[in-house]
């Protein structure tokens, strides 16, 4: 068992003080970390104390110790899960041989590549919502959207560790490039897409925690099964962190949708943004932009990148143990492709359809939690009912991207889609409206904006109103 | 998948109303004069491949695609006298050209994969033929990554601007990624052209994910990288300066290249000035050209009036499409007989009325010389055998002679009125690509001969021809049919395969060039790579690309 130190300038629990080299490289790279934090990270909250928990130790009891903190002063560590004793192999064509404990040759610009492109995913989260602390709802939305950026950082953290540890000098420069493209900047974007969507209101902020963060949940879950053993453990790790950003994205939704349903009982004509809330018709094209722009951070449908990183090892399916046959060289999958104006199945090997079999285990998980915001509408006497839209709806990457979808997954024309899109997705007046409710921060303890419901409870057993942030008044 | 003869013949005309895959554009660039800049846009259309089975994704190529670059280019040449400058760049975002489709290679014959090949090489001389013989420097604008034939396409261009935004590189994953290698001349192009060192070319060439950004720049890969925001007014000044250097000074009108109209039937095309007649059961085409039947033009203005339809343009074009049509749709024709009908002294005329505009600076005069350069090149190039027949009638003079001189074998019959000649044509004007006119790689041993053969300005019978070294053999009229008979039959007989290696050994005697080096490392080590197991076995990368499972090596090195 690896001990944990936390009294070194970098906690670890990865004997970081026997391994000068990376120990060096690390605190060179530090600096850059926290310069980058202070320009890009939250906006006006830098000399605040913030309610926070800090990953101390990787057991599953009090791994997290929770204290006000100034975030330029979070310890942002390393941890891996504890090794696991003669792990194997668990699919691909390597299935059964002991993991590896140092890169193969062979993979190591695609395993570089693929560590990059997570890696890039943390800190672009971070830029995204560094504006959103000044029209905060709440200090409780305020402390979690901090909670969530600081861990973003410590998975920027992790992700940098495997490229010092394992990369050599190209893994230096791509730990520095991290630091150095900026989402939505046209000169030096962030790599995947989404990462580079404005996140500029909170409802947008609790649908990438819900969605796209969620992403980064299948993500990692499919790595945490890397043959690369030092992948897998700093993945697993990773996904205990990440389990409460899913929170504030599905409690901060369903928190949007109560107060919806509140106010539309409230008004006479059920128009619940006459009473000045997000109405659940905007709600529903927030989810279409939100899912459909988060299903294509999966990859293509049919992929030979797919299938050769399942093939060498390099990353499995979610939860590999679960399947039978972890070869996946005889099955085929059914996708629906697009022929002649129809769709049809065709049947695709089952490597090449890998990202099919994530998204299809990623919008199940959606699914669950739309389920409960639809139980809280129903419960509230609400005749309303939020719905995914279908995978093919609104899609830039993939067999469908090019292509017009309804939100039921039928095809229609360029025509349809352009005289009916204002209907399925956010419009101009929709944003607008949105970040007409939130010019203003709410930072009175307990105090919620008009538009969003309270929490059921506060962090760590402390009241909801609780003062997690302690930013001096204005 | 695998097709043996194509279904539908290849077909090399088009015209830029029928792209579908570039826009040939005349934009407005500070700096540079009204229509002094060609942009060619890269725009693949995904479902636009030539045969079904494969989507052209991320800009990748077919051989269809490049039909239409090679007739960009030739357009820009003949009908754009304003251009002083090109700029090749992709209409797609943050990607140029990611290289020849691989799904369209993993499903194409080995003859398919090597033709293809071969023509998209011989375009991207041309296009660097745009920058050197024709003064019209070439700028590649890679708006986004060029991996592969996409980066390849870039080193054949003059310069090369890179956008840097942290993701678009430069690459050549064909040996990390498909077990072949870059089959457009890059790895020549890299160390030759753009000087790279060495190891830092092995590094960039086993390098899946390429190079991007300053490091592109450090290792020679690419000469200049720009943010987005600053790209088009990067490209724009790189352009501002190209057209200001640029040799071409063309003025006036140019002149229009319209359709050929040959009438095919089933083994005979008939165009204007070619005519060629298959004889499959002797494995053979005989290719027929005519002299010229009136006298070619002797000033600009006749030039020009006469259009397309001369002999000086159309006998040239013509004879390019005849051997294009037999490299990828004759597959199993081995041996080429080349005639020639008509009065030699009409071509020698020819060649003298036209090298007389070119030394008088006509553009357009050196266009329908270079375009003859490049034809006879193709000829040279072609893997098949070429036995020339000289016989009473024929008009093997001058730029004719030529096609005598590019074959294997001269056959010249020892009779009455059977005759050759020499033009300038013959000393200098059309090299071929080993950098000598045929002449001096014929008496690479001794080069007086040529100095010699300068002064011959009278027709050469059978016996002078043949005392002087300028034909093989000169059988009476007694043996003629039988000699020809025999040769012929003893060649197809041979091993196509020995005999194209042969023939590529031959024919390119004395020095390298980097277009010697390309062809010749084509035919010999990625011909060879993409027979071999490793490539296109059963677990080879190429067959595997694409599939669940991943290649499995033969590990044994010599």
């Amino acid at each position: 068992m690896s001990s944990v130190v936390n009294d070194t300038k970098i906690p670890n629990n990865v004997n970081l003080s026997a391994d000068k080299r990376l120990q060096r490289a690390l605190e060179e790279w530090q600096p850059d970390f926290i310069k980058w934090w202070m320009e890009m990270g939250p906006e006006g909250f830098q000399t605040d104390d913030v309610y926070l928990r800090t990953a101390v130790s990787v057991d599953h009891e009090g791994w997290a110790h929770f204290d006000y903190v100034k975030m330029p002063d979070y310890r942002w560590g390393i941890f891996l899960t504890e090794p696991e004793a003669n792990r194997a192999i668990g699919f691909g064509d390597e299935f059964g041989k002991p993991v590896w404990q140092q890169v193969p040759g062979e993979h190591r610009n695609t395993l570089r590549r693929l560590i990059v492109t997570q890696g890039d995913t943390e800190p672009a989260s971070v830029e995204q919502q560094r504006l959103l602390g000044l029209t905060c709802p709440s200090l409780y939305d305020l402390r979690n959207l901090f909670q969530v950026n600081v861990e973003e950082g410590r998975h920027l953290w992790a992700m940098v560790y495997l490229l010092h540890s394992y990369f050599g000098r190209d893994g230096r420069e791509e730990a520095e490039a991290l630091l150095e493209r900026r989402s939505g900047d046209p000169d030096k974007p962030r790599i995947l897409t989404t990462f580079n969507e404005p996140c500029d209101n909170w409802l947008s902020f609790f649908m990438f925690t819900f969605f796209t963060d969620r992403d980064g949940k299948y993500q990692l879950l499919a790595l945490a099964e890397s043959a690369f053993d030092p992948l897998a453990r700093t993945t697993r790790f990773m996904l205990t962190e990440e389990a409460h950003h899913m929170f504030v994205g599905e409690t901060g939704v369903l928190r949007v949708v109560q107060r919806a349903c509140e106010l539309t009982k409230l008004d006479p004509n059920g128009d619940a943004r006459a009473q000045g809330g997000i109405d659940l018709n905007t709600i529903q094209r927030y989810m279409n932009f939100w899912f459909s722009s988060s299903l294509g951070l999966f990859g293509g449908e049919v992929s030979s990148n797919a299938a050769s990183f399942f093939a060498s090892g390099l990353k499995g399916r979610a939860k590999e143990e679960q399947y039978e046959d972890h070869l996946a060289l005889t099955a085929t999958m059914a996708i629906p492709h697009v022929k002649e104006g129809r769709i049809v199945d065709e049947n695709v090997p089952l490597r090449m359809a890998m990202n099919e079999v994530l998204r299809d285990d990623y919008v199940a998980d959606c699914q669950r939690g739309v389920d409960k915001w639809n139980r809280a509408i129903k419960e509230a006497g609400v005749d309303f009912t939020l719905t995914l839209p279908h995978r093919r709806f609104n899609r830039e990457v993939g067999l469908y991207a090019g292509l017009h979808f309804d939100p039921q997954g039928n095809l229609i024309t360029a025509d349809e889609w352009n005289a009916r899109k204002h209907e399925w997705l956010p419009t101009e007046a929709d944003r607008a409206y949105v970040k007409s409710l939130m010019t203003k921060p709410v930072y009175e303890p307990g105090k919620m904006a008009h538009w969003i419901a309270p929490p059921k409870q506060g962090i760590k057993g402390r009241p909801v109103d609780f003062e997690y942030v302690r930013h001096p008044a204005q | 998948m695998e097709h043996t003869a194509p279904e539908t013949p290849v077909r090399f005309e088009t015209s830029p109303e029928q792209y579908r895959h570039w826009r040939l554009e005349f934009p407005t660039v500070a700096g540079c004069a009204p229509g002094s800049v060609a942009r060619i846009v890269m725009d693949v259309v995904e479902e636009g491949g030539m045969r079904p089975g494969y989507v052209l994704k991320l800009n990748s190529y077919d051989l269809g695609v490049d039909i239409e670059l090679a007739d960009t280019i030739q357009r820009i040449r003949f009908e754009h006298p304003a251009v002083r400058a090109v700029v090749v760049t992709s209409g797609k975002d943050r990607i140029f050209c990611s290289g020849a489709n691989i799904y369209m290679l993993g499903s194409s014959t080995h003859p398919f994969k090597v033709n293809f090949c071969k023509y998209t090489n011989e375009t991207r001389l041309y296009l660097e033929e745009l920058s050197e013989a024709s003064g019209i420097p070439v700028l590649a604008a890679l708006n986004g990554t060029a991996s592969g034939g996409g980066y390849e396409l870039a080193v054949a261009c003059d310069e090369i601007l890179l956008q840097d935004d942290g993701n678009s590189a430069v690459s050549l994953p064909e040996a990390p990624l498909l077990a072949v290698l870059p089959g457009t001349g890059g790895l020549t192009r890299v160390t030759d052209k753009r000087k790279v060192r060495r190891d830092l070319a092995d590094v960039f060439s086993t390098l899946a994910e390429g190079v991007r950004g300053r490091r592109a720049i450090e290792w020679r890969l690419v000469d200049e990288v720009a943010s987005r925001s600053r790209f088009d007014a990067a490209v724009s000044a790189r352009l501002a300066k190209l057209v200001a250097r640029a040799a071409r000074n063309a003025t006036g009108e140019g002149m229009h290249l319209a359709p050929l109209t040959p009438t095919r039937t089933e083994n005979r095309t008939e165009y204007r000035y070619v005519t060629v007649a298959i004889d499959p059961a002797r494995a053979l085409a005989e290719i027929t050209l005519k002299a010229p039947d009136a006298p070619q033009a002797e000033t600009s203005e006749g030039l020009r009036a006469a259009g397309c339809a001369q002999w000086n343009v159309a006998a040239w074009r013509e004879l390019d499409d005849a051997l294009l049509d037999l490299r990828f749709n004759h597959l199993n024709i081995g041996l080429l007989v080349l005639r020639t009908v008509g009065d030699g002294e009409s071509v020698r005329a020819a060649d003298r009325a036209l090298l007389k505009l070119v030394d008088e600076g006509d553009w357009l005069a050196r266009e329908v010389l270079l375009l003859r350069k490049r034809v006879l090149k193709r000829l040279d190039l072609s893997a098949k055998s070429l036995f020339a027949l000289i016989e009473p009638g024929s008009a093997f003079a001058g730029s004719f002679f030529e096609i005598a001189l590019a074959a294997d074998r001269v056959f010249m019959r020892d009779e009455d009125g059977t005759a050759i000649g020499l033009s300038p044509m013959n000393f200098g004007p059309l090299p071929m690509p080993n950098g000598l006119t045929r002449l001096a790689t014929r008496f690479l041993y001794d080069p007086s001969i040529v100095t010699k053969l300068q002064g011959e300005g009278d027709l050469l019978d059978a016996g002078d021809a043949l005392k002087r070294g300028l034909v093989t053999f000169a059988p009476d009229p007694i043996d003629w049919d039988d000699e020809v008979r025999v040769a012929i039959e003893e060649r197809t007989s041979l091993s196509p395969d020995a005999m194209t290696g042969m023939e590529a050994n031959l024919r390119f005697a004395g020095p390298e060039t980097m277009e010697t080096k390309i062809f010749g490392r084509l035919s010999a080590w990625q011909n060879w790579i993409f027979q071999r197991p490793n490539a296109v076995g059963p677990r080879g990368a190429l067959t595997m690309y694409g599939r669940p499972e991943r290649a499995v090596f033969d590990h044994r090195r010599t």
